[in-house]
Protein backbone atom coordinates (compact mmCIF):
# COMPACT_ATOMS: atom_id res chain seq x y z
CA UNK A 1 0.00 0.00 0.00
CA UNK A 2 2.89 2.20 0.52
CA UNK A 3 6.32 2.08 -1.31
CA UNK A 4 8.84 3.90 -0.44
CA UNK A 5 11.72 3.74 -2.95
CA UNK A 6 15.12 4.57 -3.06
CA UNK A 7 14.48 8.08 -1.00
CA UNK A 8 17.33 10.77 -0.34
CA UNK A 9 17.52 13.41 1.37
CA UNK A 10 20.48 16.19 1.09
CA UNK A 11 20.79 18.80 3.48
CA UNK A 12 23.73 21.01 2.44
CA UNK A 13 26.74 18.41 3.38
CA UNK A 14 24.29 16.11 5.20
CA UNK A 15 22.88 13.24 3.34
CA UNK A 16 20.35 12.41 6.07
CA UNK A 17 18.40 9.81 4.33
CA UNK A 18 20.40 8.00 1.63
CA UNK A 19 18.53 5.73 -0.37
CA UNK A 20 16.14 4.07 1.76
CA UNK A 21 13.41 1.67 1.04
CA UNK A 22 10.62 0.43 2.49
CA UNK A 23 7.26 -1.05 2.06
CA UNK A 24 4.39 -1.34 4.11
CA UNK A 25 1.10 -3.71 3.05
CA UNK A 26 -2.26 -3.05 4.28
CA UNK A 27 -3.02 -4.31 7.82
CA UNK A 28 0.42 -4.40 9.01
CA UNK A 29 2.34 -2.70 12.38
CA UNK A 30 5.82 -1.99 10.42
CA UNK A 31 8.05 -0.23 12.50
CA UNK A 32 11.00 2.01 12.10
CA UNK A 33 13.87 1.91 14.79
CA UNK A 34 17.38 3.20 14.75
CA UNK A 35 19.33 5.49 16.85
CA UNK A 36 19.77 9.05 17.42
CA UNK A 37 19.61 11.23 14.57
CA UNK A 38 19.26 8.05 11.69
CA UNK A 39 16.95 10.13 9.79
CA UNK A 40 13.37 8.40 10.48
CA UNK A 41 11.70 11.52 11.31
CA UNK A 42 13.29 13.27 8.23
CA UNK A 43 12.03 10.07 6.40
CA UNK A 44 8.65 10.46 7.58
CA UNK A 45 8.97 13.88 6.28
CA UNK A 46 9.57 12.50 2.91
CA UNK A 47 6.65 10.20 3.02
CA UNK A 48 4.12 12.59 4.88
CA UNK A 49 4.83 15.74 2.39
CA UNK A 50 6.31 18.28 4.50
CA UNK A 51 9.86 18.23 2.68
CA UNK A 52 10.73 17.00 -0.61
CA UNK A 53 13.23 13.90 -1.58
CA UNK A 54 16.14 15.29 -3.65
CA UNK A 55 15.92 11.63 -4.99
CA UNK A 56 13.20 8.64 -4.88
CA UNK A 57 9.76 8.56 -5.20
CA UNK A 58 7.01 7.53 -2.52
CA UNK A 59 4.13 6.09 -4.08
CA UNK A 60 0.66 5.24 -2.48
CA UNK A 61 -2.07 2.41 -3.21
CA UNK A 62 -0.44 2.90 -6.74
CA UNK A 63 0.14 6.51 -7.05
CA UNK A 64 2.80 8.61 -7.51
CA UNK A 65 2.69 10.76 -4.39
CA UNK A 66 6.16 12.52 -4.59
CA UNK A 67 4.94 15.85 -5.70
CA UNK A 68 2.18 16.15 -3.86
CA UNK A 69 1.89 18.45 -0.65
CA UNK A 70 1.24 17.53 2.85
CA UNK A 71 -2.34 18.17 2.84
CA UNK A 72 -2.92 16.69 -0.69
CA UNK A 73 -1.76 13.29 0.92
CA UNK A 74 -3.99 13.71 4.45
CA UNK A 75 -6.56 13.44 2.00
CA UNK A 76 -5.22 10.74 0.10
CA UNK A 77 -5.31 9.18 3.39
CA UNK A 78 -2.09 9.71 4.89
CA UNK A 79 -1.74 11.38 8.61
CA UNK A 80 1.10 11.59 11.02
CA UNK A 81 1.82 12.34 14.42
CA UNK A 82 4.42 14.74 15.19
CA UNK A 83 8.02 13.83 17.47
CA UNK A 84 7.22 16.97 19.47
CA UNK A 85 3.74 17.44 20.02
CA UNK A 86 2.16 19.83 18.07
CA UNK A 87 -1.32 20.88 19.82
CA UNK A 88 -3.72 23.78 18.64
CA UNK A 89 -2.08 25.48 22.02
CA UNK A 90 -5.93 28.00 22.32
CA UNK A 91 -8.17 25.69 21.21
CA UNK A 92 -10.00 22.97 23.49
CA UNK A 93 -9.84 19.32 22.67
CA UNK A 94 -13.14 18.98 21.06
CA UNK A 95 -12.05 22.01 18.43
CA UNK A 96 -8.33 20.19 18.23
CA UNK A 97 -9.98 16.95 17.18
CA UNK A 98 -12.61 18.56 15.08
CA UNK A 99 -9.74 20.30 12.80
CA UNK A 100 -9.48 16.60 11.31
CA UNK A 101 -12.56 15.80 11.35
CA UNK A 102 -13.85 18.53 9.38
CA UNK A 103 -11.49 16.71 6.09
CA UNK A 104 -14.13 14.21 4.86
CA UNK A 105 -17.01 16.15 6.95
CA UNK A 106 -17.51 20.07 5.98
CA UNK A 107 -20.79 20.04 7.98
CA UNK A 108 -19.76 20.96 11.78
CA UNK A 109 -22.46 18.70 13.78
CA UNK A 110 -21.09 15.81 12.17
CA UNK A 111 -17.55 16.97 12.42
CA UNK A 112 -18.02 17.84 16.34
CA UNK A 113 -19.51 13.89 16.46
CA UNK A 114 -16.52 12.09 14.60
CA UNK A 115 -14.38 14.35 16.46
CA UNK A 116 -16.35 13.59 20.16
CA UNK A 117 -16.01 9.60 18.66
CA UNK A 118 -12.20 9.69 18.01
CA UNK A 119 -11.83 11.27 21.49
CA UNK A 120 -13.85 8.31 23.15
CA UNK A 121 -11.50 5.92 21.18
CA UNK A 122 -8.52 7.36 22.85
CA UNK A 123 -10.00 8.23 26.26
CA UNK A 124 -10.34 11.63 25.94
CA UNK A 125 -14.22 12.59 26.21
CA UNK A 126 -13.87 13.78 29.81
CA UNK A 127 -11.15 16.44 28.69
CA UNK A 128 -13.46 17.51 25.66
CA UNK A 129 -13.91 21.40 26.81
CA UNK A 130 -10.65 21.71 28.26
CA UNK A 131 -7.88 23.79 26.42
CA UNK A 132 -5.00 21.59 24.91
CA UNK A 133 -2.62 23.34 26.64
CA UNK A 134 -4.09 21.81 30.46
CA UNK A 135 -2.95 18.64 28.97
CA UNK A 136 -0.30 16.71 30.19
CA UNK A 137 2.31 14.78 27.98
CA UNK A 138 0.66 11.77 27.62
CA UNK A 139 -2.51 13.57 27.29
CA UNK A 140 -1.18 15.59 24.54
CA UNK A 141 0.63 12.41 22.75
CA UNK A 142 -3.53 10.85 22.96
CA UNK A 143 -5.00 14.09 21.34
CA UNK A 144 -2.31 13.48 18.56
CA UNK A 145 -3.55 10.28 17.92
CA UNK A 146 -6.96 11.87 17.76
CA UNK A 147 -6.38 14.16 15.92
CA UNK A 148 -4.51 11.97 13.21
CA UNK A 149 -7.56 9.47 13.68
CA UNK A 150 -9.99 11.97 13.06
CA UNK A 151 -9.09 12.65 9.51
CA UNK A 152 -9.67 8.86 8.65
CA UNK A 153 -6.20 7.50 7.00
CA UNK A 154 -5.77 4.39 5.51
CA UNK A 155 -2.23 4.68 7.22
CA UNK A 156 -1.20 6.42 10.18
CA UNK A 157 2.79 7.35 10.63
CA UNK A 158 3.21 7.64 14.48
CA UNK A 159 6.63 9.27 14.78
CA UNK A 160 7.19 8.58 18.51
CA UNK A 161 3.88 8.32 20.20
CA UNK A 162 5.45 7.04 23.52
CA UNK A 163 8.77 8.63 24.08
CA UNK A 164 8.16 10.61 27.57
CA UNK A 165 5.61 8.28 28.71
CA UNK A 166 5.72 6.50 31.80
CA UNK A 167 5.51 2.64 32.35
CA UNK A 168 2.01 2.73 32.87
CA UNK A 169 1.05 4.86 30.38
CA UNK A 170 2.70 3.14 27.95
CA UNK A 171 0.94 -0.02 29.10
CA UNK A 172 -2.34 1.73 28.49
CA UNK A 173 -1.57 3.01 25.26
CA UNK A 174 -0.47 -0.13 23.30
CA UNK A 175 -3.44 -2.09 23.67
CA UNK A 176 -5.12 1.60 22.12
CA UNK A 177 -2.47 1.18 19.07
CA UNK A 178 -3.57 -2.35 18.28
CA UNK A 179 -7.32 -1.07 17.96
CA UNK A 180 -6.49 1.82 15.81
CA UNK A 181 -4.56 -1.38 13.71
CA UNK A 182 -7.62 -3.55 13.64
CA UNK A 183 -10.10 -1.01 12.95
CA UNK A 184 -8.34 -0.83 9.49
CA UNK A 185 -5.68 1.43 10.03
CA UNK A 186 -2.15 0.41 9.03
CA UNK A 187 0.31 1.35 11.00
CA UNK A 188 4.41 2.71 10.32
CA UNK A 189 5.64 4.18 13.68
CA UNK A 190 8.88 4.97 14.78
CA UNK A 191 9.80 3.80 18.27
CA UNK A 192 12.39 3.77 20.45
CA UNK A 193 10.51 1.66 23.63
CA UNK A 194 11.77 -1.55 22.52
CA UNK A 195 9.07 -3.51 24.82
CA UNK A 196 6.22 -1.63 22.47
CA UNK A 197 8.39 -2.56 19.29
CA UNK A 198 8.10 -6.31 20.36
CA UNK A 199 4.68 -6.35 20.95
CA UNK A 200 3.24 -4.62 18.46
CA UNK A 201 5.41 -4.79 14.86
CA UNK A 202 5.12 -7.19 12.56
CA UNK A 203 8.31 -6.20 10.96
CA UNK A 204 10.49 -3.56 11.24
CA UNK A 205 13.19 -1.59 9.53
CA UNK A 206 16.24 0.02 11.26
CA UNK A 207 17.29 2.98 10.04
CA UNK A 208 21.53 4.44 10.37
CA UNK A 209 23.01 6.91 9.33
CA UNK A 210 20.30 7.59 6.32
CA UNK A 211 19.97 3.75 5.10
CA UNK A 212 18.20 0.81 5.88
CA UNK A 213 21.03 -1.53 7.27
CA UNK A 214 18.41 -4.37 8.15
CA UNK A 215 14.50 -5.10 8.30
CA UNK A 216 12.58 -8.06 9.12
CA UNK A 217 10.86 -9.51 12.09
CA UNK A 218 11.91 -7.57 15.40
CA UNK A 219 13.55 -10.65 17.20
CA UNK A 220 15.45 -11.64 14.19
CA UNK A 221 16.57 -8.37 13.59
CA UNK A 222 17.64 -7.65 17.69
CA UNK A 223 20.15 -10.03 17.06
CA UNK A 224 21.56 -8.95 13.71
CA UNK A 225 25.34 -7.60 14.41
CA UNK A 226 24.81 -5.11 12.19
CA UNK A 227 21.88 -3.51 13.91
CA UNK A 228 24.09 -4.22 17.70
CA UNK A 229 26.88 -2.30 15.90
CA UNK A 230 24.76 0.58 14.65
CA UNK A 231 23.46 1.40 18.37
CA UNK A 232 26.80 0.27 20.41
CA UNK A 233 29.28 0.90 18.11
CA UNK A 234 31.79 -1.27 15.79
CA UNK A 235 32.94 -4.43 16.94
CA UNK A 236 29.86 -4.29 19.79
CA UNK A 237 28.42 -7.30 18.52
CA UNK A 238 31.75 -9.34 18.82
CA UNK A 239 32.51 -8.30 22.58
CA UNK A 240 28.64 -9.46 23.36
CA UNK A 241 29.40 -12.71 21.80
CA UNK A 242 32.53 -12.98 23.34
CA UNK A 243 31.38 -12.17 26.85
CA UNK A 244 28.41 -14.66 26.41
CA UNK A 245 30.45 -17.53 25.72
CA UNK A 246 33.00 -16.80 28.69
CA UNK A 247 29.45 -16.40 30.67
CA UNK A 248 28.54 -20.08 29.55
CA UNK B 1 -25.70 28.30 14.84
CA UNK B 2 -27.59 28.51 18.00
CA UNK B 3 -29.38 31.45 19.69
CA UNK B 4 -26.66 31.55 22.01
CA UNK B 5 -23.86 33.01 19.40
CA UNK B 6 -26.35 35.61 17.90
CA UNK B 7 -27.86 36.85 21.25
CA UNK B 8 -25.12 39.47 21.94
CA UNK B 9 -24.22 40.95 18.65
CA UNK B 10 -28.28 40.69 17.72
CA UNK B 11 -28.68 42.93 20.91
CA UNK B 12 -25.41 45.01 20.27
CA UNK B 13 -26.90 45.86 16.91
CA UNK B 14 -30.55 46.13 18.26
CA UNK B 15 -29.58 48.99 20.62
CA UNK B 16 -27.42 50.85 18.35
CA UNK B 17 -30.41 51.25 15.64
CA UNK B 18 -32.63 52.72 17.86
CA UNK B 19 -30.06 55.98 18.44
CA UNK B 20 -31.38 57.84 16.06
CA UNK B 21 -34.72 57.90 17.45
CA UNK B 22 -33.44 58.78 20.92
CA UNK B 23 -31.09 61.49 19.72
CA UNK B 24 -31.45 64.21 16.38
CA UNK B 25 -28.44 65.90 17.32
CA UNK B 26 -26.02 65.86 13.89
CA UNK B 27 -22.71 65.68 16.28
CA UNK B 28 -23.94 62.46 17.66
CA UNK B 29 -25.04 60.88 14.53
CA UNK B 30 -21.44 62.15 12.99
CA UNK B 31 -19.58 60.36 15.35
CA UNK B 32 -21.49 57.09 15.60
CA UNK B 33 -21.10 56.72 11.59
CA UNK B 34 -17.39 57.49 12.51
CA UNK B 35 -17.33 54.51 14.71
CA UNK B 36 -19.28 52.52 12.35
CA UNK B 37 -16.79 52.87 9.56
CA UNK B 38 -13.95 52.05 11.94
CA UNK B 39 -15.71 49.32 13.10
CA UNK B 40 -16.38 47.34 9.65
CA UNK B 41 -12.62 48.49 8.69
CA UNK B 42 -11.88 47.05 12.25
CA UNK B 43 -13.90 43.58 11.74
CA UNK B 44 -11.84 43.62 8.22
CA UNK B 45 -8.90 43.63 10.13
CA UNK B 46 -9.97 41.00 13.07
CA UNK B 47 -10.75 37.84 10.36
CA UNK B 48 -7.30 38.09 9.02
CA UNK B 49 -5.64 39.32 12.22
CA UNK B 50 -7.92 37.71 15.35
CA UNK B 51 -9.10 34.49 13.85
CA UNK B 52 -6.51 34.02 11.21
CA UNK B 53 -3.40 35.27 13.07
CA UNK B 54 -1.83 37.17 10.18
CA UNK B 55 -1.38 40.87 11.77
CA UNK B 56 -1.60 43.42 9.08
CA UNK B 57 -0.01 46.78 9.48
CA UNK B 58 -1.49 47.89 6.20
CA UNK B 59 -5.23 47.98 6.30
CA UNK B 60 -5.33 51.11 4.72
CA UNK B 61 -4.13 49.54 1.34
CA UNK B 62 -7.79 48.03 0.98
CA UNK B 63 -9.82 50.97 2.64
CA UNK B 64 -7.95 53.12 0.52
CA UNK B 65 -8.37 50.71 -2.97
CA UNK B 66 -12.58 50.96 -1.75
CA UNK B 67 -12.97 54.83 -0.96
CA UNK B 68 -10.49 55.48 -4.54
CA UNK B 69 -12.45 52.82 -6.39
CA UNK B 70 -15.54 54.15 -5.52
CA UNK B 71 -14.95 57.68 -6.33
CA UNK B 72 -13.41 57.38 -8.83
CA UNK B 73 -15.93 55.24 -10.91
CA UNK B 74 -18.14 57.98 -10.28
CA UNK B 75 -15.96 61.04 -11.00
CA UNK B 76 -13.95 59.43 -14.06
CA UNK B 77 -16.21 56.45 -15.41
CA UNK B 78 -19.99 57.86 -14.51
CA UNK B 79 -20.84 54.92 -12.90
CA UNK B 80 -23.76 55.14 -10.04
CA UNK B 81 -22.94 55.10 -6.58
CA UNK B 82 -24.44 51.68 -5.42
CA UNK B 83 -22.31 49.84 -8.43
CA UNK B 84 -19.42 51.71 -7.84
CA UNK B 85 -19.55 50.66 -4.13
CA UNK B 86 -19.91 47.33 -5.04
CA UNK B 87 -17.27 47.18 -7.74
CA UNK B 88 -14.67 49.31 -4.77
CA UNK B 89 -15.44 46.15 -2.34
CA UNK B 90 -14.67 43.81 -5.00
CA UNK B 91 -11.38 45.60 -5.95
CA UNK B 92 -10.36 45.73 -2.28
CA UNK B 93 -10.82 41.61 -1.95
CA UNK B 94 -8.86 41.27 -5.24
CA UNK B 95 -5.82 43.71 -3.78
CA UNK B 96 -6.06 41.35 -0.59
CA UNK B 97 -5.90 38.23 -2.61
CA UNK B 98 -2.65 40.23 -4.39
CA UNK B 99 -0.74 40.75 -1.47
CA UNK B 100 -1.64 37.71 -0.06
CA UNK B 101 -0.32 35.61 -2.62
CA UNK B 102 3.13 37.84 -3.07
CA UNK B 103 2.92 37.82 1.08
CA UNK B 104 2.43 34.38 1.94
CA UNK B 105 3.73 32.10 -0.99
CA UNK B 106 7.13 33.89 0.23
CA UNK B 107 6.24 32.47 3.41
CA UNK B 108 6.30 36.01 5.81
CA UNK B 109 4.58 35.84 8.82
CA UNK B 110 4.52 37.78 12.07
CA UNK B 111 6.07 41.05 11.94
CA UNK B 112 7.83 40.83 8.51
CA UNK B 113 4.28 40.19 7.39
CA UNK B 114 2.92 43.29 8.85
CA UNK B 115 6.05 45.14 7.22
CA UNK B 116 5.48 44.05 4.25
CA UNK B 117 1.73 45.13 4.20
CA UNK B 118 2.63 48.67 5.53
CA UNK B 119 5.01 48.77 2.86
CA UNK B 120 2.13 48.19 0.35
CA UNK B 121 -0.56 50.51 1.65
CA UNK B 122 2.62 53.23 1.89
CA UNK B 123 3.24 52.45 -1.80
CA UNK B 124 -0.38 53.09 -2.80
CA UNK B 125 -0.44 56.23 -0.95
CA UNK B 126 2.88 58.10 -2.76
CA UNK B 127 1.04 56.83 -5.84
CA UNK B 128 -2.16 58.18 -5.70
CA UNK B 129 -1.01 60.99 -3.86
CA UNK B 130 1.34 61.91 -7.22
CA UNK B 131 -1.09 60.74 -10.17
CA UNK B 132 -3.15 63.42 -11.91
CA UNK B 133 -5.64 60.54 -12.35
CA UNK B 134 -6.60 60.35 -8.70
CA UNK B 135 -6.84 63.59 -7.87
CA UNK B 136 -3.12 64.09 -6.61
CA UNK B 137 -2.49 65.42 -3.53
CA UNK B 138 -5.65 67.82 -3.75
CA UNK B 139 -7.91 64.72 -3.35
CA UNK B 140 -11.30 64.16 -4.83
CA UNK B 141 -14.93 65.55 -4.14
CA UNK B 142 -17.48 64.22 -5.02
CA UNK B 143 -20.24 66.12 -6.87
CA UNK B 144 -23.41 66.90 -3.67
CA UNK B 145 -26.61 65.51 -5.57
CA UNK B 146 -28.80 64.24 -2.36
CA UNK B 147 -30.28 61.40 -4.33
CA UNK B 148 -30.92 58.00 -2.73
CA UNK B 149 -30.08 56.68 -6.54
CA UNK B 150 -26.52 58.45 -5.30
CA UNK B 151 -26.20 56.72 -2.15
CA UNK B 152 -26.56 59.96 -0.59
CA UNK B 153 -29.51 61.24 1.46
CA UNK B 154 -30.57 63.94 3.50
CA UNK B 155 -30.75 62.29 6.50
CA UNK B 156 -27.55 61.52 8.58
CA UNK B 157 -30.08 58.71 9.82
CA UNK B 158 -30.58 56.43 6.90
CA UNK B 159 -27.02 56.78 5.72
CA UNK B 160 -26.40 55.63 9.44
CA UNK B 161 -28.45 52.38 8.99
CA UNK B 162 -26.99 51.63 6.13
CA UNK B 163 -23.56 51.46 7.77
CA UNK B 164 -25.15 49.32 10.81
CA UNK B 165 -26.54 46.69 8.56
CA UNK B 166 -23.44 46.93 6.99
CA UNK B 167 -21.62 45.72 10.61
CA UNK B 168 -24.62 43.65 11.45
CA UNK B 169 -24.01 41.37 7.92
CA UNK B 170 -19.97 41.44 8.77
CA UNK B 171 -20.94 40.04 12.48
CA UNK B 172 -23.72 37.57 11.11
CA UNK B 173 -20.74 36.49 8.47
CA UNK B 174 -18.13 36.31 11.46
CA UNK B 175 -20.27 34.53 13.45
CA UNK B 176 -20.69 31.78 10.69
CA UNK B 177 -17.20 31.90 9.85
CA UNK B 178 -16.47 31.09 13.50
CA UNK B 179 -18.88 28.29 13.65
CA UNK B 180 -18.35 26.22 10.39
CA UNK B 181 -15.14 24.43 8.65
CA UNK B 182 -13.42 27.80 7.69
CA UNK B 183 -13.33 28.74 11.27
CA UNK B 184 -11.49 26.04 12.32
CA UNK B 185 -9.42 25.58 9.46
CA UNK B 186 -8.51 29.20 10.33
CA UNK B 187 -7.63 29.07 13.81
CA UNK B 188 -5.32 25.52 13.01
CA UNK B 189 -3.09 27.89 10.96
CA UNK B 190 -3.34 30.62 13.48
CA UNK B 191 -1.91 28.01 16.36
CA UNK B 192 0.07 25.56 14.30
CA UNK B 193 0.53 25.72 10.50
CA UNK B 194 2.37 22.63 10.14
CA UNK B 195 0.10 20.70 12.19
CA UNK B 196 -2.79 21.92 10.57
CA UNK B 197 -0.98 20.90 7.17
CA UNK B 198 -1.11 17.66 8.45
CA UNK B 199 -4.49 16.96 9.34
CA UNK B 200 -5.40 17.85 5.16
CA UNK B 201 -5.57 21.95 5.79
CA UNK B 202 -4.11 24.07 2.61
CA UNK B 203 -3.35 26.73 5.04
CA UNK B 204 -2.14 28.66 1.90
CA UNK B 205 -5.56 28.62 0.19
CA UNK B 206 -7.04 29.28 3.82
CA UNK B 207 -4.98 32.06 4.25
CA UNK B 208 -5.64 33.65 0.95
CA UNK B 209 -9.39 33.25 1.56
CA UNK B 210 -9.20 34.98 4.79
CA UNK B 211 -6.88 37.78 3.46
CA UNK B 212 -9.36 38.55 0.71
CA UNK B 213 -12.22 38.48 2.63
CA UNK B 214 -10.45 40.41 5.10
CA UNK B 215 -9.61 43.04 2.68
CA UNK B 216 -12.74 43.01 0.93
CA UNK B 217 -15.28 44.41 4.41
CA UNK B 218 -12.30 46.81 5.06
CA UNK B 219 -12.80 48.20 1.48
CA UNK B 220 -16.60 48.76 1.86
CA UNK B 221 -15.61 50.74 5.43
CA UNK B 222 -13.55 53.05 2.48
CA UNK B 223 -16.80 52.76 0.32
CA UNK B 224 -18.93 54.33 2.79
CA UNK B 225 -16.18 56.80 3.85
CA UNK B 226 -16.14 58.32 0.47
CA UNK B 227 -20.53 58.35 0.19
CA UNK B 228 -20.50 59.98 3.37
CA UNK B 229 -18.17 62.81 3.27
CA UNK B 230 -17.94 62.86 -0.17
CA UNK B 231 -14.57 63.66 -0.38
CA UNK B 232 -11.09 61.96 0.15
CA UNK B 233 -7.25 61.98 -0.20
CA UNK B 234 -4.64 59.87 -0.36
CA UNK B 235 -3.69 60.99 3.31
CA UNK B 236 -7.35 59.76 4.56
CA UNK B 237 -7.85 56.62 2.23
CA UNK B 238 -4.35 55.16 2.32
CA UNK B 239 -3.16 56.91 5.63
CA UNK B 240 -1.72 54.79 7.96
CA UNK B 241 -4.02 56.26 10.44
CA UNK B 242 -7.11 53.54 9.55
CA UNK B 243 -4.53 50.56 9.63
CA UNK B 244 -3.72 51.64 12.99
CA UNK B 245 -7.63 52.16 13.85
CA UNK B 246 -8.54 49.20 12.68
CA UNK B 247 -5.99 47.09 14.67
CA UNK B 248 -6.35 49.19 17.55
CA UNK B 249 -10.36 48.45 17.81
CA UNK B 250 -9.98 44.70 17.00
CA UNK B 251 -7.41 44.32 20.33
CA UNK B 252 -8.72 46.87 22.90
CA UNK B 253 -12.23 45.28 22.00
CA UNK B 254 -11.28 41.39 21.95
CA UNK B 255 -8.91 40.18 19.06
CA UNK B 256 -10.68 36.70 17.71
CA UNK B 257 -13.56 37.63 19.07
CA UNK B 258 -17.24 38.11 17.16
CA UNK B 259 -17.92 41.81 18.43
CA UNK B 260 -14.96 42.70 19.42
CA UNK B 261 -13.85 45.02 16.74
CA UNK B 262 -17.16 46.80 17.12
CA UNK B 263 -16.77 47.39 20.81
CA UNK B 264 -13.36 48.45 20.53
CA UNK B 265 -14.03 50.98 18.35
CA UNK B 266 -17.43 52.18 20.40
CA UNK B 267 -14.69 52.11 23.18
CA UNK B 268 -11.88 53.87 21.83
CA UNK B 269 -13.99 56.85 19.89
CA UNK B 270 -15.90 57.39 22.92
CA UNK B 271 -13.34 57.77 25.19
CA UNK B 272 -11.57 59.81 22.54
CA UNK B 273 -14.40 62.73 22.10
CA UNK B 274 -14.83 62.74 26.27
CA UNK B 275 -10.78 63.09 26.41
CA UNK B 276 -11.55 66.11 23.79
CA UNK B 277 -14.19 67.40 25.87
CA UNK B 278 -11.98 67.59 28.82
CA UNK B 279 -8.58 68.04 27.67
CA UNK B 280 -10.10 70.94 25.65
CA UNK B 281 -7.65 72.11 22.61
CA UNK B 282 -4.58 69.68 23.08
CA UNK B 283 -4.47 68.71 19.37
CA UNK B 284 -3.88 64.50 19.75
CA UNK B 285 -4.95 64.43 22.98
CA UNK B 286 -6.93 61.39 22.10
CA UNK B 287 -4.02 59.82 19.98
CA UNK B 288 -2.09 59.48 23.63
CA UNK B 289 -5.00 57.93 25.05
CA UNK B 290 -5.57 55.29 22.26
CA UNK B 291 -1.59 54.53 23.00
CA UNK B 292 -2.36 54.34 27.04
CA UNK B 293 -5.39 51.85 26.14
CA UNK B 294 -3.37 50.14 24.02
CA UNK B 295 -0.74 49.45 26.29
CA UNK B 296 -3.44 48.40 29.06
CA UNK B 297 -4.73 45.83 26.59
CA UNK B 298 -2.05 44.25 26.27
CA UNK B 299 -0.50 44.25 29.35
CA UNK B 300 -3.82 43.80 31.54
CA UNK B 301 -6.53 42.46 29.33
CA UNK B 302 -4.89 40.70 26.33
CA UNK B 303 -8.61 39.37 25.31
CA UNK B 304 -9.82 42.90 25.19
CA UNK B 305 -13.15 43.84 26.51
CA UNK B 306 -14.94 41.01 25.27
CA UNK B 307 -12.43 38.34 26.20
CA UNK B 308 -12.07 39.98 29.61
CA UNK B 309 -16.23 40.11 30.28
CA UNK B 310 -16.22 36.46 29.22
CA UNK B 311 -13.64 35.24 31.56
CA UNK B 312 -15.34 37.27 34.30
CA UNK B 313 -18.80 35.45 33.56
CA UNK B 314 -16.78 32.25 33.36
CA UNK B 315 -15.17 32.74 37.13
CA UNK B 316 -18.48 33.62 38.52
CA UNK B 317 -19.99 30.44 37.08
CA UNK B 318 -17.71 28.16 38.23
CA UNK B 319 -17.85 29.94 41.31
CA UNK B 320 -21.47 29.97 42.12
CA UNK B 321 -21.17 26.37 41.66
CA UNK B 322 -18.98 25.26 44.10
Amino acid sequence: MLDVADVSRRFGGLLAVDGASLTVAEGEIVGLIGPNGAGKTTLFAIISGFIAPSKGSIRFEGRDVTREPAHLRARQGIARTFQVVQPFAGLTVRDNIAVGAYLRHPRRQDAINHAEAAARRLGLETMLDRPASDLTVAGRKRLELARALATEPKVLLLDEVLAGLNPSEIRDIIPVIRVIRDGGVTVLMIEHVMQAVMSLCERVYVLAHGRVIAAGVPRDVCADPLVIEAYLGHGAAGRIRAGEVAGA
Amino acid sequence: MTGRDLLPPALLIGLLALVPWATSSNTMLNFLVTVLIVALAAQGWNLLGGFGGQFSFGHAAFFGTGAYATALLQIRGGVNAWIACLIGIAAGGVVGWVIGVLAFRARLRGSYFALVTLAFAEVLRILTNAADFTGGAAGLLLRLDVRPMNFQFASRAVFYWIALVCVAVVLLLTVMIERGRFGAQLAAVRENEEAARALGVDALAVKLRAITLSAAITAAAGCLYTQYFLYLDANIAYGSWISIEALLAAIVGGIGTVAGPVIGALTLHGLGELTKGFAGDITGVDLVLFGLLLVAAIGFAPLGIVGSLRRLRVVRLSGGAR
